[in-house]
């Protein structure tokens, strides 16, 4: 690294050396073994891509492309719109066959808009006119624009666009957290990426590092993922990175939350309803870590991921390469199939995942997992019987709330009683409710109420909005009532006002003609057939100008 | 004991002044009533209550000459809240004023839209788009649901369709709260 733009300073050993624990969480059983020690296999290329415009949270990105287009590989089909926001690229070639609703991997089970791409099978890329681009020696701003331009969005699951949470803050980032902690039962795909890819993930974290400048760089890995580790720690040796260090953190939900595991790291706390760039750290998923390896060196945009297809439910559970798109159906398929057991499938892990009620639903940025479960492994919840306050949900809260209060709150929409407890910390990890001996299910209430209350915030923009609008009608209405009342006072004046006397009336006649005259002057107006005249012509004209002016001496001026 | 009273009398006198000052000199002006109660109205502008827009209406109940239940598309959640903040019982609606329905929107079928400008003079929030003899269009976004356009159109081709659930508006269901969790606390 002696060539190398950027230093790797030593990360302040003293900082970062001793864990720290954050309230409650869970040891949960993994679930993991099988997938996690089976190689990623690409999925494939699926009849028909199903590309959402939104893949990401923030602002659907909108569609370029229109159908019977054909587009190529990593063609830019849907461009971002507005501050957070990012584009969507065809994740194979293609002819675009519609634009339209199509089930998409939502809770609310509704369609959203889609671009349907019929693939032709040859994956054929876009001439890529551009070469590798040595990352050392860009800007950072340069750097945030291609992590933009690549579509590329966090994929340990929540989504956010990476671009805005590295390049979008005003403090000085300390400390660069790259987060391979797997801690969601089932869920093995950082996992295998590590051990499969550990060299494309260094490169990227080291690009993230270019890009960001902290002080430090942590890579935090959870204790059940030994062989990951090793295959981290050698292609951190063989880069020569020293500057990023590993960190192993004990295997407890949800301690590859983005708060949990900063607390754990720092022992810091990130402020209520902030951001970790405010207390100067920037938290990337490892997955993202390579993402922006292959849009920054390989200049391919974030086109697939590896999802973890698992559960009793499927024949052989495994982790596969993805193209964004690609129909669930298709990944059951590619992993063996159904098995006889299957009873519901669920996008997500066991714990913060939902039910899904079809496999038509495509694989987004932020598909991390399949999971078809048999109803043996994950029976359906017994009916939920009356709270009993025995305070487990409490001791369990990674984010140390009262989830008994919040439930009490969310339930008999008292929402104001609930923003006071914090409702908006809540991560939704699920810990409460899988411990609650009354099978209450809390996060639902919890989910309801957030919703609950963001409608009611849009409701009151709404309603403030169409007062400011119809008291600026009123107001115009009014203006308008005024003006035409004094215009019909002028004309009234006008015509009554002096007792309509013959001189005022010929007064008005000669500001008219005035009038005229002046428009006339202005407008460069002169007689046309007094060019080119003979001298016997003008000198008739010079004797009846005379004879004018001897008749009329009061005109004199106005030749 | 006549020392104390003339001291206590003396110590009430001063911190009387002090207080009586304070209120004066640090008096805040609070919201007028009418705002308040105009803030929790929904601003259809629908006229449904009988008065010719949201403030009116407001400006009434704070005289105390309507009632809190007159309002269809505010609901049972803004009689609630009118009922808390004017310190009164809370009554359902009133039948008489309509029914309190889901939010819908008008459109204009442009094919059939002659240009009159009837529905945009009617329009309580600038929401309809146009001008003499040329096509009307509704901004949907802007459209408060009040459906005053419809009465004055010529050729009826205003109309009614509900605001559509779509992954963006959708709220999480609430739990089933009929379950026996419920009944057992009541």
């Amino acid at each position: 690294m002696a060539d190398s733009g950027t230093r790797f300073p030593r990360p302040q050993a003293a900082l970062f050396s001793r864990l720290h624990t954050f309230h409650g969480g869970l040891q949960l059983p993994g679930h993991r073994d099988v997938t996690a020690a089976t190689p990623i296999v690409p999925a494939g290329i699926p009849p028909l891509l199903i590309l959402p415009l939104q893949q990401h949270i923030g602002e659907p990105a909108e569609s370029r492309v229109g159908p019977g287009d054909y587009v190529y590989k990593g063609q830019t089909i849907a461009a971002a719109s507005g501050p957070v926001s990012v584009p969507a690229h065809a994740s194979s070639s293609g002819t675009v066959i519609a634009i339209e609703k199509r089930a998409v991997p939502h809770p609310s089970g509704l369609p959203a808009d889609c671009i349907v791409i019929e693939t032709d099978g040859r994956d054929c890329y876009q001439q890529a006119d551009h070469a590798a681009l040595d990352y050392r020696h860009t800007e950072p701003a340069e750097l945030c624009a291609l992590i933009r331009q690549a579509g590329i969005v966090g994929l340990g699951g929540a989504g956010f666009p990476t671009w805005v949470k590295l390049c979008n803050h005003s403090q000085r980032i300390a400390l660069l957290l790259i987060n391979a902690v797997e801690c969601e039962p089932y869920i093995s795909c950082d996992n295998r990426l590590l051990q499969e890819r550990a060299a494309e993930v260094v490169e990227g974290v080291k690009i993230l590092f270019h890009a960001v400048q902290p002080d430090a760089c942590i890579i935090a890995i959870e204790d059940h993922m030994p062989q990951a580790e090793q295959a981290l720690r050698t292609a951190l040796d063989a880069a020569n990175a020293s500057g990023i260090s590993v960190t192993r953190v004990p295997d407890i939900y949800p301690s590859g939350g983005e708060r949990q595991l900063i607390r754990i790291l720092t022992g810091r706390e990130v402020p209520s309803q902030g951001f970790p760039a405010d207390i100067g750290i920037i938290c990337q998923n490892v997955g993202t870590a390579a993402a922006v390896y292959n849009a920054v060196v390989r200049r391919q945009p974030l086109l697939s991921r590896i999802v973890t297809v698992t559960g009793d439910g499927v024949a052989q559970p495994q982790n596969l390469e993805a193209l964004l798109g690609t129909p669930v159906s298709h990944l059951i398929a590619a992993a063996g199939g159904y098995t006889a057991d299957v009873d519901r499938l669920l996008i997500g892990g066991p714990m913060m995942g939902y039910t899904v009620h079809t496999d038509s639903i495509p694989v987004i940025k932020t598909t991390n997992c399949v999971l078809a479960v048999s109803r043996k492994e994950m029976p359906a919840p017994p009916p939920a019987l009356p709270c009993i306050r025995c305070g487990k949900c409490t001791d369990v809260c990674p984010a140390e709330l009262l989830p008994q209060q919040l439930y009490w709150y969310a339930r008999s929409n008292n929402y104001d009683a609930a923003q006071d407890y914090q409702l908006f910390d809540c991560i939704e990890c699920g810990c409460c409710a899988y411990v609650c001996p009354s099978h209450i299910p809390l996060v639902q209430y919890y989910r309801n109420a957030k919703a609950a209350i963001w409608t009611q915030e849009v409701q009151k923009k709404a309603s403030d909005n169409a007062r400011n609008r119809h008291e600026a009608k009123q107001l115009r209405l009014a203006r308008i009532k005024q003006e035409r009342a004094e215009r019909m006072a002028r004309k009234k004046q006008a015509l009554s006002g002096d007792g309509g006397g013959k001189e005022s009336r010929q007064a008005v006649i000669q500001a008219a003609l005035d009038r005229v005259k002046r428009k006339q002057e202005q407008a460069g107006a002169a007689p046309k057939n007094v060019d080119n005249l003979t001298v016997e012509q003008q000198q008739l004209i010079d004797a009846a100008d005379r004879r004018r002016r001897l008749q009329h001496p009061e005109n004199k001026t106005t030749d | 004991m006549l020392t104390a009273l003339i001291a206590f009398g003396i110590l009430a006198a001063v911190i009387g002044l002090v207080l009586g000052f304070a209120a004066i000199r640090f008096h805040v002006e609070s919201d007028p009533v009418v705002d308040q109660i105009d803030a929790l109205l929904p601003q259809t502008q629908c006229g449904q209550c009988t008065y010719a827009g949201c403030r009116p209406y407001a400006e009434a109940m704070a005289a105390g000459e309507a009632d809190i239940n007159q309002c269809p598309p505010g609901g049972e959640s803004t009689i609630l809240a009118l009922a808390d903040l004017l310190g009164v019982d809370p009554k359902p609606l009133n039948p008489e004023h309509g029914e309190h329905g889901e939010k819908t929107v008008v459109i204009i079928d442009e094919q059939v839209c002659i240009g009159c400008t009837l529905c945009i003079q009617a329009c309580p929030v600038d929401a309809i788009l146009g001008a003499p003899k040329q096509m009307h269009t509704v901004i949907t976004s802007e459209c408060t649901g009040c459906d005053l356009c419809i009465p004055p159109c010529p050729v009826e081709c205003i109309h009614v369709v509900p605001v559509k659930t779509t992954v963006r508006n959708w709220v999480w269901p609430k739990p089933d709260t009929a379950s026996p969790e419920v009944s057992a606390h009541g």
